[in-house]
């Protein structure tokens, strides 16, 4: 039985500073398992950091309802911290992340120490810590010990944050950016290091990026948002490969050095989320809809809006009018893969 | 009149530190033809955005530079200051590293546009420079009536599209690109870039972009010089570098950002041990030996010079043969083949 | 700064909690280091340690048989002489002999009325600054109500109902000063709160006062001693202030009373300059050492978080 960690329906809102309404989570459904990397990808607005925020509970949906191992999410402070201790949150940041006055040691022992959990093992803490900071690569850790965080490269940071996380002995790890203020070199390095966490503990990563190419490198599956909502999802392969929704379509059109795909750039930016578009929220930037592509349901684009995309672990699907009166929603095509080189 | 805008010439920067010199560009030879876009490629601590502050001479106090910068033929460090001044936005200008920062924000985005115009054409009438503001904004992407905007009315690309557009202001020969499109989302990057090409093809700008985003570099660039330590360890046509990296570094900043489509990408992410290099603990000979896969002994006594390759390339390493090819080798310690 | 980490010569025996406390000294050590180079700053905290010193030695310097008014027997109000080095006051006492014991209660009353302020004051600031809601609002509204009150005004009404205690002129400072601290605190957390490693400690699982105990609090600190060495500044000027106004304990003699008794007799007009100058100069230049202290202090706090390798 594997552990799942599972999102249905998350709305979360804020109230800006002129009073309106802003949705930043407008219904999403998501679903990751122990042993499995998946990808949440978007760009700024599309909602993913929010979503991962409110998956342990640092964020509070106004609507929709997240479950942990089949219960639901138990809000109190003990419940909250009940989760924290399966599904741990590595922030963004590195140099942010760790508190400037504790040394490596304090920084991963705090987890430990705030989950008792030196008491229910029979390793000692400066064990359990000497271990978290090996699985995370840092090795002597001994050696790392008293350092502070302004003396270790952003690499070592984010190992350190890295090893916090795991000292808890999580199930599931939710990364949100963890290599975009890195240097190019060493990125691939954290990338592995999550791959092989994967690999020798059986751990679930969830990983929040902006970055195609990372989802590509690294993910099972990849989810893609926009504007608050989901707007396809399904193995990497799969939507990389033969996406189906047309911001997919456009997004992977504009990576640099894509081949074989002309470059779709997209007019303008991502709404403002309080004024989310009717019918379709893409509609208005869409360039199938725009090209006469979408025709046939241009009015279905313009003004009915689509239902929350259920997740679905194993397909390939998106919410669009058009997708779907082609027949495409749900296609689970893990045998053809067409490797574009 | 000769179409090179810019030229390095062994530029050597160095700071001095409380802890001691700090070189941060160790013999640098670069050129930007008109028309051309010359990418520069590397990661913190290589000194590219010390060479693009010495194109204006904008280095810190505390550089010392040697060597020359040549802008149309003249030499930017010697040039006496009203010369100087002159040349500061009106021949060459820069696009900034992280325009959060760099655009004032108790200021109207289109004040701020207006000030080189106002430094450099005192003579034109409010009217003037408000269409020329009006036709910057335009040229941008961005609707002439944000000239009115508060930078923080402003989303992440719209600024650096403001910021692209001040540099733009007096219609500058060269423009000098410090990692323009870090940190901004893929679509909006593709924007950004869109507009940075149309500048180049439609009025004949040269352009010097920076960024250790190696693909961006080869979608965009005619030709990308790779720095490394302060030196350039790879120098050739964009695509070729990018493709075919013939330095180590080079090949590893290539898979820094894998082929979206590549099979061989799918589950192998991968990197560089170590951190990018303390200026000052530079090692004896390659500065790239320990982190590189295929160092061996003969890399340690001295650092490689750029040697020269088919196709116009160049790179600094001594474990390539003249051909291209790597060197087969089965020396002692630590060589990968 | 490589990734490759290199052992140090750690021994295995020292627990990480021992290994820690010697590296705290070491940034203790550091710390002085670098304030050991602040020019001012080592000036002031000379000034500083002399007057502490006199303060602690004064029954080694003068005889406190010199402060009883009726064993008294110098000339009245008696110019600086052989035997009075500055002279004596209206009893017949030598003004030396008071100053020196009057550095204690000044610097006393100094000293604890800071810490009385700097307790209350950083408690309600991290709260205010910390919590929501009501708990938040109203200690904000707390401390803005108390900072708006005069503190002179305030201070004389309590010390008259109070009585004219020397420990009633402690707390009256200490009450009336907090509210300057909390805003200082308070604004210091607001900020600190937001950082990402607040939120990191709260995505592992920690409760508030664990938050606010380990991240906020330590990092409040160096805001918080800075502020105290302004503090004490203030404090002895109080105590100075409501000492002259004659709040002060009468039984007690400080470089305030000093100034308030040469006041009552007349000192200035008969040109006893003996009286009023050494007390006022002493309360100077403690005051005054306080402001290049709190400045190194300062300085070697902040560069030491900003720097990044």
């Amino acid at each position: 039985m594997t552990a799942e960690l599972r999102a249905t329906g998350l709305r979360v809102e804020f109230t800006t500073r002129s009073g309106r309404v802003a949705r930043a989570l407008d219904g999403a459904d998501l679903v990751v398992r122990a042993g499995e990397v998946v990808a949440l990808v978007g760009e700024s607005g599309s909602g993913k950091t929010t979503l991962a925020r409110s998956l342990v509970g640092l964020t509070r949906p106004v609507a929709g309802e997240v479950t942990w191992d089949g219960k639901p999410m138990n809000r109190s402070t003990r419940g909250l911290k009940e989760l924290r201790r399966h599904v741990q949150l590595v922030l963004q940041d590195p140099s942010g992340a760790l508190n400037p006055r504790h040394t490596v040691y304090e920084a991963v022992a705090e987890g430990l120490r705030v989950h008792k959990l030196v008491a229910r093992s029979d390793k000692t803490e400066t064990e359990l810590v000497a271990n978290a900071l090996a699985s995370a690569g840092l090795r002597p850790p001994e050696a790392l010990f008293l350092r502070y965080p302004h003396e270790l490269s952003g690499g070592q940071r984010q190992r350190v944050l890295i090893a916090g996380a795991l000292a808890v002995a999580p199930q599931l790890l939710i990364a949100d950016e963890p290599v975009s203020s890195l240097d190019a070199s060493i990125r691939g390095e954290i990338l592995a290091l999550l791959l092989r966490l994967r690999e020798q503990l059986g751990l679930g990563v969830l990983v929040v990026t902006h970055d195609l190419g990372l989802a590509w490198n690294i993910a099972d599956r990849i989810v893609v948002m926009y504007l608050g909502r989901v707007v396809e999802a399904g193995p990497t392969e799969d939507v990389l490969t033969s996406p189906q929704h047309p911001y997919t379509q456009a997004l992977l059109s504009v990576v640099p050095e894509m081949e074989g795909l002309e470059p779709i750039v997209l007019r303008g930016e991502i709404p403002d989320p309080t004024r989310i578009p009717a019918g379709c929220r893409f509609h208005p930037r869409c360039p199938a809809l725009a090209s006469g592509e979408a025709d046939e349901v241009a009015d279905a684009c313009r003004r009915t809006p689509l239902p929350v995309l259920p997740a679905d672990p194993e397909g390939h699907r998106s919410a669009c009018h058009l997708v779907a009166a082609r027949g495409g929603v749900s296609t689970s095509s893990t045998d053809q893969e067409e490797v574009s080189t | 009149m000769s179409t090179t805008l810019l030229e390095l010439r062994d530029l050597h920067v160095t700071y001095a530190t409380g802890d001691g010199p700090l070189p941060a560009v160790r013999g640098v030879d670069l050129s930007v033809e008109r028309g051309q876009i010359v990418g520069v490629a590397g990661e913190s601590g290589c000194g590219k955005s010390t060479l693009a502050s010495t194109v204006l001479r904008l280095q810190a106090a505390n550089a010392s530079v040697t060597g020359e910068v040549l802008l149309n033929g003249k030499d930017v460090l010697t040039m006496k200051w009203g010369e100087l001044r002159a040349v500061r936005w009106a021949g060459a200008s820069i696009v900034f590293q992280g325009a959060l920062h760099s655009l004032n924000p108790v200021h109207r985005i289109g004040a701020q546009i207006a000030e080189p115009l106002h430094v450099h054409t005192p003579g034109l009438n409010d009217d003037a420079i408000g269409r020329r503001i009006g036709d910057l904004l335009e040229q941008v992407g961005l609707d002439a009536d944000r000239a009115r905007s508060y930078p923080h009315q402003l989303s992440g690309g719209q600024k650096q599209r403001v910021m692209i557009a001040m540099a733009l202001a007096c219609d500058p020969e060269l423009v000098v690109a410090d990692e323009p499109t870090t940190a901004l989302d893929v679509m909006v990057q593709a924007q950004v870039l869109s507009v940075l090409s149309d500048l180049v093809r439609e009025r004949g700008v040269g352009m010097m972009m920076i960024s250790h985003d190696l693909s961006v570099l080869a979608d965009l660039c005619d030709r990308i010089t790779v720095m490394y330590a302060g030196r350039v360890v790879e120098e050739g046509p964009a695509e070729k570098v990018f493709a075919a990296p013939l330095h180590p570094y080079s090949e590893a900043l290539s898979a820094a950002f894998p082929r979206v489509g590549d099979p061989a990408a799918r589950f192998a992410p991968s990197g560089l041990p170590g951190d990018p290099p303390d200026p000052r603990n530079l090692p004896g000979g390659c500065s790239f030996a320990p982190r590189c896969p295929r160092a061996a002994d003969v890399c340690l006594p001295a650092e490689p010079a750029l040697a020269s390759y088919d196709e116009g390339r160049t790179a600094a390493c001594v474990r390539i043969e003249p051909s291209g090819e790597l060197v087969e080798t089965t020396t002692s310690d630590g060589a990968h083949p | 700064m490589s990734a490759e980490v290199t052992a140090e010569a750690t021994p295995a025996r020292l627990s990480a909690r021992q290994l820690a406390r010697r590296r705290r000294i070491e940034a203790w050590r550091r710390g002085w280091r670098q304030f050991r180079g602040h020019r001012s700053g080592m000036i002031g905290l000379g000034i500083l340690v002399f007057f502490v010193v006199v303060a602690l030695a004064a029954p080694l310097l003068a005889d406190k048989s010199g402060l009883d008014v009726t064993t008294a027997d110098g000339p009245v109000l008696g110019a600086p002489s052989a035997d009075y080095w500055l002279g004596t006051d209206e009893n017949g006492r030598s003004v030396l002999t008071l100053l020196i014991w009057g550095a204690r209660i000044s610097l006393f009353v100094g000293l604890f009325a800071t810490l009385i302020s700097m307790v209350i004051g950083t408690l309600l600031g991290l709260v205010s600054g910390y919590f929501g809601g009501w708990v938040g609002r109203l200690t904000f509204r707390l401390t803005e109500w108390f900072l708006v009150i005069p503190f002179l005004p305030l201070a004389i009404v309590l010390a008259t109902v109070l009585g004219r205690s020397l420990f009633n002129i402690v707390l009256v400072i200490g009450v009336t000063s907090w509210p300057g601290t909390a805003l200082l605190i308070r604004s210091q957390t607001l900020t600190i709160k937001e950082r990402p490693y607040v939120e990191r400690a709260q995505a592992i699982g920690a409760g508030r006062w664990h938050q606010i105990g380990k991240h906020v609090l330590p990092n409040v600190m160096p805001m918080v001693f800075a502020n105290t060495t302004l503090t004490v500044a203030i404090a002895i000027l109080s105590e100075t202030t409501l000492s002259f106004l004659g709040l002060g304990d009468p039984t007690r003699t400080s470089w305030g009373t000093m100034l308030d008794s040469a006041f009552e007799v007349g000192a200035i007009t008969t040109g006893c300059w003996w009286y009023i100058v050494p007390p006022g100069v002493c309360v100077v230049l403690v005051v005054l050492s306080f402001t290049p202290i709190g400045q190194a202090l300062e300085e070697i706090f902040n560069p030491r978080l900003k720097s990044v390798s």
